[in-house]
């Protein structure tokens, strides 16, 4: 069963027209014909889990704003889409951008908002033209404004493009941010469901999230539930990239056979070669090696028992002959640079960890180098505001737990175990200018 | 207040009309790009005006155009050169991308070329990995990049100059 990807693409297929050939609108004609509580405790029975990367049952997020508080209340849906391996929130802007819209609507109909946020990540070009064009014309349809399809209730949507921050994907940062701050998470309590936007009551829901809820409207929570296992109802959109032979968009049913999706869907890896780890959900999930999926499904339950998540559905598959120190040097730089400074933990330890790998990898590596790593990012764990630290600290020691060898090795040799290879089948290989010196500190951000 | 932000004013009303009433601060970062837009970077007298209109602390702006990546004090390049260098580009041959841009431009990442057409830069994620190697050039992306077809654009793009 596909929710999504279930029409052939083409370059209409995204507009409001052919949308409703797709039963587009048809959820909101009749959420607006049911109570907001009633709408709210249809999300909830069918068990929506959260698309972001942290699952948290998105009804239950719903159903804790109180409508008669007096209060004005948001929705914000979240399409920073920044994790690093993750797209699958930009197809579905690009090719269904009325779908997680209509969600929204739905959404901010059962919270009673008059105002609904859309906040997606600066670097997005053809997602944002789609988005901005679908909600232009959801506005001239009447699904959106005054008075929407008759029924009194009336909604405006601001489509607010951010302007480079990965840790304005962390829903506090992003309301920040849509106050027109520099995106620095806060502390909770108060929840952002207690003082979000504004200091109101506000739900931060994934793209994705909200793209589930006109299916969910349409079929009811019941047979909704009906794909997928028990606990994680519904599909889940996956984007692969790295040493796979078709890397791309897919949607598979929660439940379904990692094995299968790597080996049969994905095409198996890059040139026939052998799996050697996989990072299931964006960087900031813990890898797994080839024997550790063996057997699993795709689902929340089976992923927290394999020892990872399924996160964003970021999915990176790493091939045998990768060198495994400069890939944590890559993935600690993308961390110190994303750290927003706020918290010393962070602030002082992203630097420190990039700082080490490097060392090691221009061959100064020391032996206490590797549980000077692991101290870092136990030192992060669960004493910043948001979770940039933890999870860098994750991924760097899930990768030392599995590899401990290599780092040992480069420290040793002063060289990489296999030559520093990153790549299975580099497509600058032939290029003139392939042996001029690597430049490890690239770090060149405009401003 | 006179100059850029003032010829801007007129959009920035437009689009309060879809925000809740007496939050004008959250418009600072669609002004700042629309200001951009328009000068190429982000100059002093548009933080002082901006400031003036939004009636927000001018710490608010100041802070805003440092944290975010996209905003510039100082002119780039005519053509702004994003590599991305994270984990799934890396896997396939980002660096080498890098390089390659290097030695035809003539530069290092963070750098602009002598003549200001290209300004290079190495950024982090921009959520197109399954189409690595990848670079953005203004708004634009080119995935999939080879040698021949990174070359093919440099050339188009220097004669369009």
């Amino acid at each position: 069963m596909k929710f999504f990807m279930n029409f052939p693409v083409t370059d209409t297929s995204h507009t409001l027209a052919e949308y409703r050939t797709r039963f587009g609108y048809q959820a909101l004609e009749k959420a607006l014909s049911m109570t907001p509580t009633d709408v709210t405790k249809e999300v909830a029975a069918s068990g929506l889990l959260g698309h972001g990367g942290a699952a948290f049952p998105a009804g239950r997020k719903w159903g804790v704003v109180k409508l008669d508080d007096g209060e004005p209340h948001y929705v914000c849906m979240n399409a920073d889409e920044g994790e690093p391996g993750t797209f699958k929130d930009r197809w579905l802007m690009e090719c269904v951008p009325h779908m997680s819209l209509e969600g929204l609507i739905i959404g901010s109909y059962a919270l009673q908002g008059r105002h609904a946020f859309i906040y997606i990540r600066g670097e997005f070009d053809l997602a944002h033209r789609r988005m901005a064009d679908a909600i232009e014309e959801a506005y001239d349809a009447g699904l959106l404004g005054e008075n929407i399809l008759g029924t009194g209730y009336s909604l405006d949507v601001v489509l607010y493009r951010g302007a480079g921050s990965y840790v304005c994907g962390e829903a506090s940062a992003m309301l920040a941010s849509l106050e027109g701050k520099k995106g620095w998470p806060r502390n909770r309590p108060p929840r952002l469901t207690v003082k979000g936007l504004y200091q109101k009551p506000t739900v931060v829901n994934n793209v994705e999230t909200l793209a589930n809820v006109p299916v969910i409207l349409r079929l009811g929570a019941a047979e909704f539930k009906k794909t997928g296992t028990p606990k994680s109802p519904g599909t889940q959109m996956i984007s692969i990239s790295g040493h796979i032979a078709k890397p791309g968009v897919y949607e598979v049913e929660y439940g379904y056979s990692w094995e299968k999706f790597l080996y049969e869907d994905c095409g198996g890896m890059q040139n026939g070669k052998a799996l050697k780890c996989i990072i299931p959900g964006g960087v900031s999930t813990k890898l797994l090696s080839a024997s550790e999926i063996a057997g699993v499904t795709l689902d929340h339950n089976s992923a927290v028992a394999a020892g990872s998540q399924v996160g964003s559905g970021g999915m990176i598959a790493i091939a045998e002959g990768t060198c495994m120190v400069r890939l944590a040097a890559v993935i600690q730089r993308f961390y110190h640079h994303e750290s927003c400074g706020q918290c010393t933990p962070c602030r002082q330890g992203m630097g420190w960890m990039e700082r080490i790998l490097n060392r090691i990898v221009a061959g100064g590596g020391r032996p206490e180098d590797i549980d000077q790593l692991y101290k870092i990012g136990e030192a992060n764990d669960g004493t910043t505001i948001c979770s940039l630290g933890d999870s860098a600290g994750y991924a760097c020691s899930a990768i030392l737990d599995h590899y401990r060898d290599e780092f040992e090795y480069y420290i040793t040799n002063k060289r990489s175990m296999y030559d520093g290879n990153l790549t299975v089948d580099d497509p600058f290989a032939d290029s003139p200018f392939a042996d001029s010196p690597f430049v490890n500190a690239l770090a060149g951000a405009a401003s | 207040m006179t100059g850029l932000v003032q010829r801007l004013i007129p959009e920035f009303e437009v689009w309060k009309r879809r925000y809740p009433a007496g939050f004008d601060g959250s418009l600072s970062i669609p002004a700042l790009r629309r200001i951009q837009e328009e000068r190429g970077y982000i100059a002093d007298e548009d933080i002082t005006d901006l400031t003036a209109y939004l009636g927000v602390p001018r710490t608010q702006i100041d802070e805003v155009v440092a944290f975010y990546t996209q905003f510039t004090r100082v002119p780039l390049g005519k053509h702004h050169i994003q590599v991305c260098h994270n984990v799934s580009c890396s896997l396939r041959g980002a660096e080498g991308l890098v390089k390659h841009l290097c030695g035809r431009l003539g530069i290092k990442a963070g750098e602009t070329t002598a003549d200001g057409q290209f300004t290079l830069t190495t950024v982090e994620c921009l959520a197109s990995c399954g189409t690595a190697p990848m670079m953005m050039i203004g708004d634009a992306f080119f995935e999939n990049l080879t040698p021949a077809s990174v070359d093919a654009l440099l050339t188009e793009l220097k004669e369009t100059s």
